[in-house]
């Protein structure tokens, strides 16, 4: 039992973020799937949710203040896409990477801009926020949520990939991009639903995070979106399954780090954040399409 | 009986369970002009691939001047999945890059025209001297072997001179016309110093008289380089009056080999190519 | 004849542009407004360097590596730890007994070290990453990047990194004078532009362009690309350890991803490929992050009219919404491929046409 107490929050933690990687996760799995690119600026997406809670909770109720933050945030992902990646439709994928750099590059300043470059204090939200005992182990209610919530909305989505008619076209698009454009696939309205869903889900994921993590700092968006990124790399990039049991090992396998390290004589805890790339170069490595990724070839 | 210059022994290439070249035999004699036609997607260009080290093979042997340059045998996943002739026949793996099967003497062109299209003409064939270079980075960067650098620069203009395009030297190479641009990739090929040639689809889209002069340039650079050629054509009157010998290849396997007469009279050749061109 | 012109005039021009650094240096006072110019000059010449090392693997051999933060990181914490004096030690490692290096070597000596240092690590990194392809190896690198910062933030690693405190007190020419880092980095980038146009720059270009024509071209790919990511390694170690002069001291959390993205926005805004670009783009990103755009983030009251949005930060919105304009609308950058030349000048003036210049074979 002491061993479970001392144990089972690093346990907790680790499923809990490994959830909300899982949500953002999605977001970069789904754009790489049909874009073939990196958007740096999805894991910015996710701190500005998190910013504009903070200061629409300071004026309006919650109930309303998390619709309208997630409103929001589709609204900015949309809007980012349009703006930023869609002109740039027929240039090298180089290009893309660096607006989309450029976007992150904008959102990070602008946040600093408006914060002062202090980190703000994200509001409790009632019941999520509660402090509860889990095995003796004290901890939020929104460790316990977490990966029950993405597990839902994992399977919602994967239906909504499955059944309906843009979930098909996305399916199509990431096959083959140019062929479904053929096929008379509205290419520009399936990217958009893309971001719209991937931001969605980063809106959701931020409520889920910030709620543990209270500091809302312009940065804090760099290193929950390149870990999810990786999760993405990890599960093999363009699958949605991939990428949440990617996120869920990284989460896990990041937080044992942390319970290692206090039974082991020489400090490891600032490997937290190394752990998600050390895993990435390993699978890389080895195989380079990701857990569930298929292999692809250049034609000659 | 001249001598052997490329021998493709048994060489099948299995992607996951499709079959592109299915057991394939060639022999090209040094001098001879060989070339390998069939309908699309009969695993030509697949067979210059492995040839040239793009691909490994799933199991055979690739041959060049007499030595062994390719070698494999199915291992790994396609050790369940083979399903071609000659399973066990060959026990080693020899799997050079496209860059080492270069320099032993072998070059070739693209069926896809990739000239460097940031580049020159003459920059495009200038790269082809690399790989001769004696100079190391650093005599390279700081410039300490000025004679070889002139060498590189005069061998180049000299391949120009010869090929009869020193007028479009300091031209992009991507702003040419489309048949200069074949004969720059080819040129590029021979600054390499090949024994051997491979073309892929050299007459791809070029009207009758561009494919004549190409016809004539082909049998020229043999000539005057020593070259033995081994290429994919479609158009069969170049092929048929440039080659010595002809092989026929469909759905991966050599259906016919022989003299272009021979060819051209060959039942099961005008079935798969025409016949099977004509049902579609 | 020619060329022997150009290198006469274009030695005059950088011992004139010495001369009027060192005038500069002498006449501006550290209180005036100006003084800033000197800060520009010198933190520009230091991310012109780097960004020409970027610039040698983005732009010229096509590899998009994330890295040069996590390299500028290595070649700093190298220049530090080997060349603060030994009587300081005792003081800067005060947590972990003074260290376990107790010798000093010269300034310049531990430029080079860190440069080597840099581009040891680079060659290890790279033979698993450079196997990568595209945006892999951007990932990767960057990777890479984070895994070296909290190596070197490591408390077991204290004695010869400090852990997470401040690397200082070592000696600091690049921050005394304005033409200690304009000669370093001047020198730098000469080397990589003679490596850009030798043959070696020749084959990188090759595989920028075409990596399996390249190949047939008989170009060991995995070699050529070990070089490029070594050698641009190499100088962003040295950009380094003359920016750990240039702040006086190092610590391992500034050398983060923003800044590499930095390093990026600046060979873009350049022009990918062009070494000049990089240069005067190097210099006007730190002028207007340093000086020029300083304006936005103070309140302006003009009679009685408060300027609106001017505070705290206005200036980097300003700055990324430019880059943003850059990126989008004028994605060549300032020069595209093109190379900014005393010699094209000079033939442009007295109107020789760009022929001839090509005939040399270098465009």
């Amino acid at each position: 039992m002491d061993w479970l107490s001392k144990n089972l929050p690093f346990l907790l933690a680790g499923i809990s973020v490994g959830g909300q990687y899982a949500l953002i996760a999605i977001g970069y799995t789904m754009v790489y799937g049909i874009l073939r690119l990196i958007n740096f600026a999805h894991g910015d997406i996710f701190m500005v949710a998190g910013l504009m809670m903070v200061y629409l909770s300071a004026s309006l109720p919650i109930y309303i203040s998390i619709p309208l933050v997630i409103i929001l945030t589709v609204i900015i992902g949309f809007t980012v896409e349009r703006v930023a990646y869609k002109p740039l439709r027929s240039a090298p994928r180089m290009s893309v990477m660096i607006s989309a750099i450029g976007v992150s590059y904008l959102l990070q300043n602008l946040a600093l801009y408006i914060t002062g470059g202090l980190a703000q204090q994200y509001p409790a939200i009632p019941w999520i926020s509660d402090q509860i005992t889990v095995f003796g182990a004290s901890t939020k209610r929104v460790t316990v949520i977490t990966p029950f919530l993405t597990i839902f909305l994992v399977i919602i989505l994967v239906l909504l990939i499955k059944k309906t008619k843009i979930g098909m076209a996305m399916r199509a698009a990431s096959k083959d991009f140019e062929t479904s454009q053929l096929m008379g696939i509205k290419i520009n309205n399936v990217i958009s639903m893309t971001f719209i869903i991937g931001s969605f889900l980063a809106a959701v994921g931020s409520l889920l995070f910030f709620s543990n993590y209270t500091g809302v700092t312009p940065t804090i968006g760099t290193m929950p979106g390149l870990k999810a990124f990786v999760a993405a790399v990890f599960g093999g990039i363009g699958s949605i399954p991939g990428a949440v049991v990617g996120a869920f090992i990284i989460g896990i396998c990041e937080n044992l780090v942390m319970m290692a390290n206090q039974y082991i004589s020489i400090d490891i805890s600032n490997f937290k954040d190394a752990f998600a790339f050390l895993l990435l170069i390993i699978i890389l490595f080895f195989k380079p399409t990701g857990l569930f990724g298929e292999k692809q070839t250049d034609k000659v | 009986m001249s001598e052997t210059v490329l021998k493709v022994e048994n060489v099948t290439m299995q992607f996951g369970g499709v079959i592109a070249v299915d057991n394939m035999n060639i022999v090209v004699n040094k001098g001879e002009i060989v070339s390998m036609i069939g309908p699309n997607g009969a695993g030509k260009t697949t067979a210059f691939n492995v040839i040239t080290g793009v691909y490994a093979p799933s199991n055979g042997a690739v041959y060049f001047g007499g030595k062994k340059i390719v070698e494999n045998y199915p291992q790994g996943k396609m050790k369940k999945l083979y399903k071609g002739e000659n399973n066990g026949m060959y026990s080693h793996s020899i799997a050079p890059t496209p860059d080492k099967i270069t320099q032993l003497g072998i070059a070739r062109t693209f069926q896809n025209i990739r000239l460097f299209k940031s580049q020159t003409v003459f920059e495009n064939i200038l790269i082809a001297e690399h790989l001769r270079r004696t100079s190391n980075l650093f005599t390279a960067t700081f410039h300490l072997n000025m004679a070889e650098e002139e060498k590189m620069r005069r061998e180049a203009d000299e391949l120009l001179e010869i090929l009869e395009l020193s007028d479009v030297r300091n031209e992009m190479a991507t702003s040419l016309p489309y048949g200069k641009q074949r004969r720059v990739e080819m040129a590029r090929a021979l600054a390499t110093k090949p024994s051997l040639l491979l073309l892929d689809e050299p007459a791809a889209g070029m009207n009758p008289q561009e494919t004549d002069e190409l016809t004539a340039f082909i049998g020229r650079i043999r000539n005057d380089f020593g070259l033995t050629i081994f290429m994919i054509e479609h158009h069969m009157d170049l092929v048929m009056e440039i080659s010595d010998r002809i092989y026929v290849l469909d759905f991966g396997k050599t259906i016919a080999e022989g003299i272009p007469e021979e060819i051209q009279n060959n039942p099961r050749v005008i079935e798969a190519y025409l016949g099977g061109a004509v049902d579609e | 004849m020619k060329k022997k012109r150009d290198l006469i005039i274009g030695l005059a021009l950088i011992v004139v542009l010495l001369v009027v650094l060192r005038i500069l240096e002498v006449n501006i006072s550290p209180q005036s407004q100006w003084a800033m110019l000197l800060t520009v000059l010198k933190k520009g010449s230091i991310y012109a360097l780097v960004a020409v090392s970027m610039n040698l693997l983005n732009g010229f051999t096509g590899l998009f590596s994330l890295g040069q933060a996590g390299f500028m990181m290595i070649g700093a914490y190298t220049y530090a730890i080997f060349t603060i004096p030994v009587d300081q030690r005792e003081m800067v490692y005060m947590y972990y007994d003074g260290g376990i290096i107790q010798f000093a070597l010269p300034a310049v000596l531990g430029i080079i070290l860190a440069g080597i240092a840099a581009a040891l690590f680079a060659f290890l990194i790279g033979i698993p990453v450079l196997r990568l392809k595209s945006d892999y190896l951007a990932i990767a690198t960057l990777g890479f990047a984070e895994i070296m910062k909290a190596l070197f933030q490591w408390d077991s690693l204290g004695p010869l990194t400090n852990g997470s405190n401040m690397l200082r007190s070592y000696p600091t020419p690049a921050s005394a004078s304005v033409i200690y880092p304009f000669v370093v980095s001047g020198i730098c980038i000469a080397i990589i532009v003679m490596l850009i146009n030798s043959t070696y720059g020749r084959a990188f270009k090759a595989i920028r362009d075409d990596e399996i024509a390249a190949e047939a071209m008989g170009i060991n790919l995995a070699h050529h690309k070990r070089i490029a990511f070594t050698v641009s390694s190499f100088f962003a170690g040295i950009s380094g350890a003359l920016l750990a002069m240039f702040q006086t001291n190092v610590q391992a959390k500034s050398f983060n991803s923003a800044m590499t993205y930095e390093i990026l926005l600046i060979v873009v805004i350049g022009g990918i490929g062009s070494v000049t670009g990089s240069v005067i783009s190097s210099f006007l990103f730190i002028a207007c992050s340093e000086w020029l755009l300083r304006f936005l983030d103070e309140q302006h009251v003009i009679g009685d009219f408060t300027v609106p949005l001017l505070r705290s930060g206005f200036r980097k919105v300003v700055f990324s919404i430019i880059i943003m304009v850059i990126v989008l609308f004028f994605r060549q950058g300032i020069m595209g491929t093109r190379e900014f030349s005393i010699s094209g000048i000079i033939d442009k003036i007295t109107g020789k046409s760009r022929k001839a210049k090509r005939e040399g074979g270098n465009s």
